[in-house]
């Protein structure tokens, strides 16, 4: 192994992407799009091509009529059964609170290694750095489709005409007293304030990081400091509030006090994940020389640490509830692992053999945290991993019995994938791969663990 | 015990104490320890030290408390004295998955500072062998053993001045 306190690399690297990259992402992205066609007119005509997929655009009443979460359903007329549509606007949803998350976890490890003065973490900052510059795609869908009024019925039950009206034939008294958070305009306020502050913090913390390039000095060490403690701070906050929103008021009738955790586990797992990938492909393709494998060792300890994080919130969530017999809070592990046919229990149980068996193998010993294919492997893993367990958050409340795994979610998630790999890629072109005048790069060029 | 001679290098940084570690092992000297004030990354690495197998014997103890748990709660809820909690199974798995995972952590440290304490020589009863009082302090302190080196005495005191050692004293245990 070299010893890197000789021949450290030069500093000044420039990633280039190129047009032709440009259009291959594009391409893939506007695949994608075809292909969520695709699947969606082959499934109107009733052929199958996924997993888990119900036959033909009709469903089983019957079958809905056993789980949980039908016997909730209220009585009134504007209901009706789950159609592809549902499927549809399930996967956008899923996939954009999941590349929200990998985007904004980005802005989190850059303010917690600020805060934390970390030095090691300086030579990588600006691939973490490139993250963020996506929040704002997943963020605008996510309104988006809130604000739509045919979306929103089919995401939230709780936002149903006269479900919070004494009275009203659609009433449900749990909801409503649930109305003085779950209510239109601070529903609508706090989305707004996630992605425009989260996004805002971090145009902030970017302009003093291209312009600390420019000036050197500490001033905008200190600046960017100050930023990352607001951002830790609002961050501590909403990243609980928006898993609360985003993901558990699908399930309205169901809480989990692990939730906001559990969702924030997840969401800086899969983004510790993807930046190791994206660390990873930059050096495959020549760049960032000066990461050395002591920083993908630190990094992996990293993601091996928060996947096992993962594993103790996503098990504690359900051990509590088990533990302390609360079987009115089972509904929402009774709907994954027998409601809608059992459509979702391999989902479920899948989430555990990707994020936490399979990585914690792979990444237990010092010498594959060293190694990039096997980095790799686990990351990938991780990834994949997470991206089930944002399904199975989101699926059994939106798509209800229409879930599947089919040419639907790989579309989804190949357009989520291309456009946030052509969002960092292009905000990693503007600036040089590594903070040239940051206090801190001295250190991080001699890291040696 | 017989005595020993060991010659102590006195060196003021930790970079020329790195630094020096590879020197004087190129010239053939076999250093018997170095003492530092504070951990200095790369120094085990230019020591020569083997990397620890302390993970070996963390794994060891910490199988041996997964399966003291998994047996103590087994026996004790589903053969010696089942109760009947809110008509769970007589051995609910989950219940114990927190018993398993206090007692694997538990013995996992344990077996770790014990072999630690066994392997280092270090207990109640040990007399610690100080070179010199300043390593505790600013001074970064290398110690050969004499017998153990087939260069003379004032030879290793060139090499170690030459590789930048501040004062070289005798010390004999």
């Amino acid at each position: 192994m070299a010893h890197n306190t000789h021949g450290i690399p030069s500093t000044e690297e420039r990633f280039e992407f190129t047009s032709e990259s440009r259009s291959k992402l594009l391409i893939a992205a506007a695949l994608g799009v075809v292909l969520v066609a695709i699947g969606a007119f082959l499934l109107n005509k009733g052929w199958s091509i996924g997993v888990w997929e119900s036959h033909g655009a009709g469903h089983d009443a019957a079958a809905a009529g056993h789980d949980a979460h039908a016997a909730a359903a209220h009585g009134g007329g504007e209901h009706h059964g789950p159609t592809l549509i549902n499927r549809i606007i399930a996967n956008l949803w899923m996939n954009s609170v999941y590349f929200l998350g990998i985007s904004v976890v980005g802005m989190f490890f850059i303010s917690y290694n600020y805060v934390a003065k970390a030095g090691w973490s300086v030579s990588i900052k600006r691939v973490a750095e490139a993250f963020p510059s996506f929040i704002w795609v997943p963020g605008a869908i996510i309104i988006i489709l809130f604000l739509i009024p045919s979306t929103r019925h089919m995401i939230y039950h709780w936002t149903h005409e006269g479900i919070m009206d004494k009275g009203s034939e659609n009433y449900d008294k749990i909801i409503a007293t649930k109305s003085w958070y779950l209510n239109m305009p601070f529903f609508t306020i706090r989305l707004l304030a996630y992605v425009g502050v989260w996004y805002y913090l971090w145009t902030l913390v970017r302009k003093y990081s291209i312009a600390e390039e420019q000036e050197g000095g500490l001033e905008y060490y200190y600046k960017s400091r100050n930023v990352a403690k607001i951002f830790l701070l609002f961050f501590a906050v909403t990243s609980s509030t928006s898993a609360w929103d985003l993901s558990m008021s699908i399930d309205t009738h169901w809480f989990s006090t692990m939730f906001g955790w559990y969702h924030l586990a997840s969401w800086h797992v899969a983004g510790l994940a993807a930046l190791m990938y994206a660390i990873l492909i930059l050096k495959d393709k020549g760049y960032l020389k000066a990461v050395n494998d002591s920083h993908l060792h630190d990094l992996g300890k990293f993601i091996f640490g928060f996947s096992i994080f993962w594993t103790y919130v996503w098990f504690s969530q359900y051990l509590l509830i088990f533990y302390a017999n609360l079987p009115e809070e089972t509904i929402y592990f009774r709907e994954r692992f027998t409601g809608h046919d059992g459509r979702y229990w391999w989902p479920f149980h899948i989430n555990f053999v990707l994020n936490f068996f399979f990585p914690i193998l792979i990444l237990m010993a010092r010498d594959s945290k060293r190694r990039p294919t096997l980095l790799k492997l686990g990351c990938g893993s991780i990834l994949v991993g997470h991206w089930f367990d944002f399904y199975q958050m989101h699926m059994p409340g939106i798509a209800k019995d229409q879930g599947g795994i089919g040419i639907i979610e790989w579309g989804t998630t190949l357009t989520f994938a291309s456009l946030f790999i052509y969002f960092v890629a292009n905000t990693l072109s503007k600036a040089n791969l590594y903070p040239k005048k940051h206090p801190f790069l001295e250190e991080s060029l001699h890291h040696d663990i | 015990m017989a005595d020993n001679k060991y010659l102590v290098g006195v060196f003021d940084d930790e970079d020329e104490v790195l630094h020096a570690v590879g020197e004087v092992r190129h010239s053939g000297v076999k250093i018997h320890e170095v003492y530092t004030p504070f951990a200095i990354h790369g120094l085990d690495r230019a020591l020569g030290y083997d990397r620890p197998r302390m993970g070996i014997a963390a794994f060891l103890f910490g199988i041996t408390g997964t399966c003291c748990a998994l047996l103590l709660t087994f026996w004790t809820m589903g053969i010696d004295w089942p109760i009947n909690v809110g008509g769970k199974n007589f051995f609910p798995w989950p219940t114990n998955v927190p018993i398993i995972f206090e007692l694997t952590v538990l013995l996992a440290s344990f077996g770790m500072s014990f072999t630690f304490f066994v392997m280092e020589g270090m207990g109640p009863t040990a007399k610690p062998v100080i070179f010199d009082v300043r390593s505790t302090d600013d001074k970064f302190i290398m110690a050969i053993d004499l017998s153990k080196n087939k260069l003379s005495e004032l030879e290793i005191t060139d090499i170690l001045k030459e590789s930048g050692a501040s004062e070289v004293n005798v010390k004999e245990v």
